[in-house]
């Protein structure tokens, strides 16, 4: 073998890279840079720019919860969150949840077991608030679901409350 | 499915299903079997011509085979989260005997072809969320999968020599008498070359029903648990602009003066284009108030174009309107001496019975003002070319999306295309389509795709509401406590103002001749008094049951406290024997059906109890176009809150299609109806809407909402299916508030009813 230093770019070749306009984000394990408006906030990024738009429109302070997403892990609202805050974050998107062999996640697949869907447009941010409450706490009781912050006009939160119990008695994809 | 499929048949054979109906194969190509539902005009139709489809000439497809044995089934009415798409296409796969492993839904889209200018609907009717897919199809789309069934066997006959008769299906299968097995995928080919037979092939009997009846999940479930399905909002043409609005706070409001410079300056903006209702046209079909719109790259800069809008608005005659002096001319109207505007139903003689009463008793009920309040806002994607154009609408009514198109665009109706994905709910707002023409006026104004996008605000500050209304209820009883007289006079703004409607039919959008205890009481009647406002109305989920239930409901509880009876037995003695009365609108009340149910939620909550249970226990029940429901709620206080211990109901809409699904239409229904009730009301003042966002108007959260509804399905397979998309509303109400009244002794007579629970207590 070779001495190393025979094989190394001469040092007078190595120039400093130009800074790089943007901010660097992950979504769903993916690597992406926003070079827009930081101020943008991540929902109209993940909508108009990614075309992920498994996470909804849900007012402007996110009322519904029907933007939320895990930013790092936690639960947050798509919608209050600008894209300058987010370099380095990793953020996961409903998209996001399955595996990649398209296996559902569990809180996917008790929300098919329980039927618990209305219109389904809310859909995607219940399941993210699911994901974040079982992360905290995996045996939740009602008074932890009852404070979960999304609204649903078509009523499916009885049938959201059996799914996620379903999940924590560990029974998702079971008859 | 959405192709135009053109027939390979000159004179393409058909078989009539009713004097309007035809059902119809078309051969889509090789090795395929592809049967639709067409349907003739109607001189004498009782709904309007658009609703029934007028098709002669092409053909719609519902169900179609292909040679590697997919099914694909078309859902012809949009869901809004009814289930439709998923019960629909049961219905014809039962039929079909398909493997409804192999099935896969499709939605339809609007279907329409050009006569001459106007429309023809090549799927008959396309309307979702108002209660009558379920039974429209069962009248026409089990023909459908009968035929395309008996097409197979017949294939199956001719190519094995045997009597079509000696076969079977099963599951996608055609089978033979010595247990050979033929898939439809390579029967789909021959099938689609027979002759049609003169008469149609009858549908199964119902002990063969392998799907119908047996619940079934959502069909989209995968798709939207992986965010994967979209819904209108969710779709992107190349090249275009997004479309934000600010709309003039007053309907017949002007803009005073405008400055758009800082919008313009905002990066990403193209263009601000002024919009404003056109004259005489209908409330739902133009746009909704005056309006300024910001036209941009994305939507990002077009919220901030928004923001950067320098905006004076000038009202109109609706600047001095209120919902508080709406109210107050209601009760004048009630208390005075005036005619009614229409006399809805008078039998016998109230004012006859009112003077042999051993008791009287009357009292007042207030239902506030609501919007919609959708989960995916108003939306709309369009692109126009010149002779084209292709829209994505989130609407519940394709057919009266695309007059609105047409009639802005001037294209004719062949040359229009709309899409219904999924809808994200629509309570009956998506009826109209203001947004519609918002969106083509736009598209027309930039020359570019546009992508309409509204705001929950808007949403709520621009609504055909559902208006207010108050009910006065009097009721006379004789010495033996039996109800001799009913008197409902009821004052509300009505729905069907500016849409066409005849001033002596304004009332039908606010209380039905035939409601509860009509038909009971020999003396009964029936006023409705109208208000006037400028404020836009329109339909809405559950109306008129929802407001008239809530007070009709809770007055029979009042009547039953007066006379120390328990309310089960007031509703029981009411009801009377079970027998059948016939209604004004057709079809008749059957008493032994209300009865039943009644009868079975107070056993499943207990309510033996009642009088001495810690807690609060109510009960109400309904009917609605032949479908019978009530409910028993159980409440009790803590300090000042209120929790829901247990809600039952029990419905019965005769034949179930998907179990599954009508207990999440009927437990959905229950909380809608329940957050409804507890919290929501619009006001205005001033002309201006005051509820602006879901903090004004809270739908309710997880914690003031019961943690499971029970509900109880009354098997009745010997009856044809009803609608149940609300069929839930009405009566959730009621039981809340009586149950409250055992548990607080306070009558809440005013709704949203926790404001007026802690006023009262």
């Amino acid at each position: 073998m070779a001495p190393a230093q025979d094989l190394a770019t001469p040092a007078s070749t190595i120039v400093p890279e130009k800074a790089r306009d943007g901010i660097d984000l992950e979504v769903n394990g993916e690597h992406f840079r926003h070079t827009g408006d930081p101020q943008m906030p991540l929902l109209w990024y993940l909508r108009d720019v990614l075309r992920l738009t498994g996470t909804k429109y849900a007012g402007m302070h996110g009322e519904t919860g029907a933007d939320l997403v895990l930013l790092d892990g936690k639960m947050v609202s798509a919608v209050t969150q600008p894209m300058a805050k987010l370099a380095g974050k990793s953020v996961v998107t409903v998209e996001g949840l399955a595996a990649n062999d398209g296996s559902l996640h569990p809180v996917q697949q008790a929300f098919v077991d329980e039927d618990a869907i209305g219109c389904g447009y809310c859909t995607p941010g219940w399941l993210i608030a699911a994901v974040d409450l079982l992360r905290r706490k995996p045996k939740p009781g009602d008074d932890d679901l009852d404070q979960l912050p999304n609204l649903c006009r078509c009523g499916c939160q009885t049938r959201v409350r059996s799914a996620i119990k379903r999940v924590a008695a560990g029974k998702a994809g079971q008859a | 499915m959405n192709d135009r499929v053109t027939p390979s048949r000159t004179a393409p054979d058909c078989i009539r299903l009713s004097r309007r109906r035809f059902l119809q194969v078309l051969a889509a190509g090789t090795g395929v079997l592809m049967v639709g539902i067409r349907t003739a005009s109607a001189g004498d139709a009782p709904l309007p011509l658009a609703m029934l489809g007028d098709n002669f000439n092409d053909l719609g497809a519902y169900v179609r085979i292909d040679s590697e044995g997919n099914v694909l089934i078309g859902a012809r009415d949009p869901d809004t989260g009814t289930g439709v798409a998923t019960s629909l296409p049961r219905i014809i796969a039962d039929e079909l005997d398909a493997d409804w492993n192999r099935v896969s839904v499709v939605p339809l889209g609007l279907g329409v072809t050009d006569n001459n200018g106007q429309p023809r609907w090549t799927y008959g009717r396309q309307i979702g969320g108002v209660g009558g897919s379920i039974p429209a199809a069962w009248n026409d789309l089990r023909q459908a999968g009968a035929l395309a069934r008996w097409l197979l066997l017949q294939a199956a006959a001719r190519q094995l020599g045997v009597p079509a008769d000696k076969l079977h299906t099963d599951s996608g299968m055609v089978i033979a008498p010595d247990g050979r097995r033929f898939s439809y995928a390579s029967l789909a080919g021959d099938a689609s070359k027979i002759t049609l037979p003169s008469n149609l092939p009858a549908p199964k009997t119902p002990d063969r029903y392998r799907l119908i009846g047996q619940p079934a999940g959502d069909v989209d479930a995968r798709g939207i648990v992986t965010g994967l399905t979209p819904f209108a909002i969710d779709n992107y043409y190349a090249d275009t602009l997004v479309a934000v609005l600010a709309h003039c706070p007053w309907p017949d409001g002007t803009l005073a003066h405008s400055d758009f410079a800082d919008t313009m300056a905002v990066k990403g903006v193209v263009k601000v284009v002024q919009l404003k209702p056109e004259a005489g046209q209908p409330w739902g079909s133009t746009v909704i108030a005056p309006a300024v719109a910001v036209l941009a790259e994305d939507t990002w800069s077009a919220l901030q174009g928004r923001q950067k809008l320098k905006l004076e608005w000038k009202p109109g005659a609706s600047g001095s309107e209120s919902s508080t002096a709406l109210e107050q001319q209601a009760d004048i109207l009630l208390n005075g001496k005036t005619d009614p505007t229409a006399r809805v139903r008078n039998d016998g003689d109230v004012d006859a019975a009112g003077k042999k009463a051993a008791r009287r008793l009357q009292a007042t009920y207030y239902q506030p003002w609501l919007a919609h309040a959708t989960a995916e806002p108003m939306n709309c994607l369009v692109r126009l070319d010149k002779d084209h154009a292709s829209l994505v609408v989130p609407t519940q009514a394709p057919q009266q999306a695309c007059a609105v198109v047409q009639r802005l665009t001037g294209l004719s109706p062949a040359q229009i295309e709309i899409s219904v994905p999924r809808v994200g709910g629509g309570y009956g707002r998506r009826l109209d389509h203001d947004y519609v023409a918002e969106a083509v006026m736009l598209a027309k104004a930039v020359d570019k795709p546009v992508r309409l996008l509204w705001t929950h605000g808007q949403d709520l500050d621009h609504d055909y509401y559902r208006s207010g209304s108050v009910h006065q209820l009097s009721a006379t009883l004789d010495r033996k406590r039996a109800l001799i007289g009913w008197n409902q006079r009821m004052a509300s703004a009505s729905a069907l103002v500016r849409r066409g409607m005849p001033d002596n039919r304004l009332w039908t959008s606010e209380l039905e001749a035939d409601q509860l205890p009509a038909a009971l009481v020999p003396n009964y009647r029936s006023d409705w008094y109208a208000l006037n406002s400028s404020i836009p109305r329109g339909p809405m989920r559950g109306m008129p049951q929802l407001s008239n239930a809530f007070a009709v409901e809770s007055f029979i509880d009042e009547i039953a406290h007066s006379m120390k009876e328990d309310p089960l037995d007031t509703h029981l003695r009411l009801l009377g024997t079970s027998r059948q009365l016939p209604l004004g609108a057709g079809g008749v009340l059957d008493t032994g059906r209300l009865t039943n149910v009644l009868k079975l939620v107070a056993d499943r909550i207990g309510w033996k109890n009642w009088l001495h249970s810690v807690n609060g226990l109510g009960i109400a029940c309904w009917h609605v176009n032949g479908a019978y429901v009530a409910h028993a709620i159980e409440v009790a206080m803590q300090g000042e809150k209120l929790v829901i211990q247990r809600v039952v109901c029990a419905v019965d809409v005769g034949r179930v299609i998907n179990p599954q699904g009508l207990e999440g239409q009927i437990a959905g229904a229950t909380l809608d109806a329940l957050s409804t009730a507890l919290n929501l009301a619009i006001t205005f003042k001033d002309g201006q809407i005051q509820q602006h966002n879901f903090k004004d108007y809270p739908l309710a959260s997880m914690t003031q909402l019961p943690d499971a509804v029970e509900v109880i399905t009354v098997p009745r397979d010997d009856l044809p299916p009803a609608g149940a998309s609300f069929l839930a509303m009405p009566t959730a109400a009621p039981a809340l508030a009586n149950a409250v009244f055992r548990a607080t002794a306070v009558r809440v007579r005013r709704l949203p009813l926790m404001k007026e629970l802690l006023r009262l207590l």
